[in-house]
């Protein structure tokens, strides 16, 4: 690649007899240039991959997630919404994938999910809500039949009913005001083991359900029982299975895939 | 009497050269994603000839297994540099004026059966001299409504809530996910009859995609390949 760039395209070189000697000269320069560009790629390839890793990855390409995600915030518009399908679309037989915090039956009767506000609005860390499966199934009930997309490419259509998240924080958390969530959502399973946070925005987008029922019947062990998350917005990974606390936080929650190289926000 | 004659502009070189560790990532990180769920396949309804994958022992070999999070993180982070790249040369090439001898003419689809008739040894006049010949305008017009393709499918795939819209052009998403795996495929097989081109056409020519000049011989030009 040479910085030659002066002669018209069509242009005669002045002495025809200097032909060879004047390929020559361009060659060494431009093949000189081309070579100090090739080894300034092989060491930028050689930074990246042995950059400090950040979860997983290296660091650079953490931050260009990061700036994506940012990139994806600003444009997001709640309004968009994924779309509805008909009934006759729903696959069969439901595929089920990941286990992590379903290690045991969770016992029906004595399920409750715990919801941590803030730390900057109560007192203490303990400051938990509980509320049954009874209290989610006061909201108004909604359904819908959509796509499922799994981070490993793969889609599924199901019918899912449940109640939605904004009500639930609208009308049972002490955030009535939905202008006063704080900026995350993090929820876990029961025992910990699987855990996926959330933007507020994706949290609160009007097809993110607490789900309780998947094709008519109450959510079996494998799907979720009792309550488990569906959030079309995003990757099937945050459609975290069988809920067990509920956060909000102004700090970033953890996310399990995230930690594993994954991008954190893996939104739509 | 041999002159030098102008062949790439610079941009051109550049923007060329850029775009191959560029669209390499791209191609390699789209893999590792790609393994995590392999399904395509050619074939109709339940009679598959060809399924697109792998075996295992050769995904381990290649060290491809098990790679889903880190080819996400390069494809989204290498995209903007495909994009940009990709959009700075269909802007140079339209302000250049480059575009004229690239848009395929009303002549090139014949010209191009005589480029073929002639690398496969059937013709044996030498082809007219022209900067790039019928089978070429096809072939780099072809790969930028590849790139543009890649870009709206890869987008559906990205975006699909808020990019609805796209979902919906390409026919849905899985037929997304098919013309962005399908288009790839394109790409290594333009590569490899690029590259076979390439050594055809010999090191003058590949000296033209370096320095920008080639050696021209003014009596008998002779029609220079690409």
């Amino acid at each position: 690649m040479s910085s030659e760039n002066k002669t018209p395209r069509s242009a005669v070189a002045p002495v025809e007899t200097d032909a060879d000697a004047a390929i020559r000269r361009l060659s060494r320069r431009s093949f000189i240039l081309g070579g100090i560009a090739t080894a300034a790629t092989v060491g930028g390839f050689t930074w990246l991959m042995n950059a400090p890793p950040s979860d997983g990855i290296p660091g650079p390409l953490r931050r260009m997630l990061r700036f994506n995600e940012t990139l994806a915030e600003t444009f997001f518009q709640p309004s968009r919404l994924i779309p509805t399908l008909s009934l006759d679309r729903v696959t069969k037989p439901a595929r089920v994938n990941g286990d992590i915090g379903l290690s045991e039956e969770v016992n029906l009767d004595d399920w409750t999910v715990q919801v941590q506000p803030a730390k900057a609005i109560t007192a203490t860390d303990d400051d938990f809500d509980e509320f049954t499966l009874a209290d989610i199934k006061k909201l108004p009930r909604h359904e819908m039949v959509t796509e499922l997309h799994c981070i490993e490419g793969w889609t599924m259509v199901q019918h899912w009913a449940g109640a939605r998240f904004c009500d639930f924080v609208e009308q049972m958390t002490r955030f009535h005001d939905l202008k006063s969530v704080p900026k995350y959502v993090g929820i876990e399973t029961p025992d910990g083991a699987y855990y996926v946070g959330l933007d507020r925005a994706s949290a609160l987008h009007p097809q993110t359900l607490l789900c309780y029922e998947m094709n008519g019947e109450p959510l079996t062990q494998d799907h979720g029982a009792p309550l488990r998350l569906v959030i079309p917005v995003k990757y099937g990974v945050k459609n975290l299975k069988r809920i067990g606390v509920i956060k909000f936080t102004n700090a970033r929650p953890g996310d399990y895939w995230a930690e594993q190289g994954y991008d954190w926000y893996a939104g739509f | 009497m041999k002159r030098l004659e102008k062949k790439h502009p610079l941009f051109t070189r550049w923007n060329h050269w850029v775009n191959f560790p560029v669209l390499t990532v791209m191609i390699c990180s789209g893999l590792l994603i790609y393994w995590a769920d392999d399904v395509q396949r050619i074939g109709l309804g339940s009679v598959t000839l060809v399924h697109m994958k792998l075996p295992d022992n050769v995904y381990e070999a290649l060290h491809m297994n098990q790679r889903l999070a880190a080819g996400m993180a390069w494809h989204f982070a290498f995209m903007w540099l495909f994009a940009l790249n990709g959009a700075l040369y269909v802007l140079y090439t339209l302000i250049s004026g480059e575009w004229r001898n690239l848009i395929p003419t009303r002549r090139s689809f014949s010209d191009a059966i005589e480029v073929v008739k002639h690398d496969l040894g059937i013709r044996k006049q030498p082809l007219p001299a022209t900067k790039y010949n019928g089978a070429q305008r096809i072939a780099y017009s072809s790969i930028i409504l590849m790139g543009i393709g890649s870009l709206i499918t890869g987008l559906a795939i990205y975006k699909p809530v808020q990019l609805s819209l796209l979902v919906t052009l390409c026919g849905g998403f899985p037929a997304a996910r098919f013309l962005h795996f399908w288009l790839t495929m394109g790409y290594i097989a333009f590569f490899v009859v690029h590259i076979v081109q390439v050594a055809r056409a010999g090191w003058s020519n590949f000296r033209g995609m370096v320095t920008g000049y080639e050696v021209a011989n003014v009596e008998s030009a002779e029609g220079s390949r690409p």
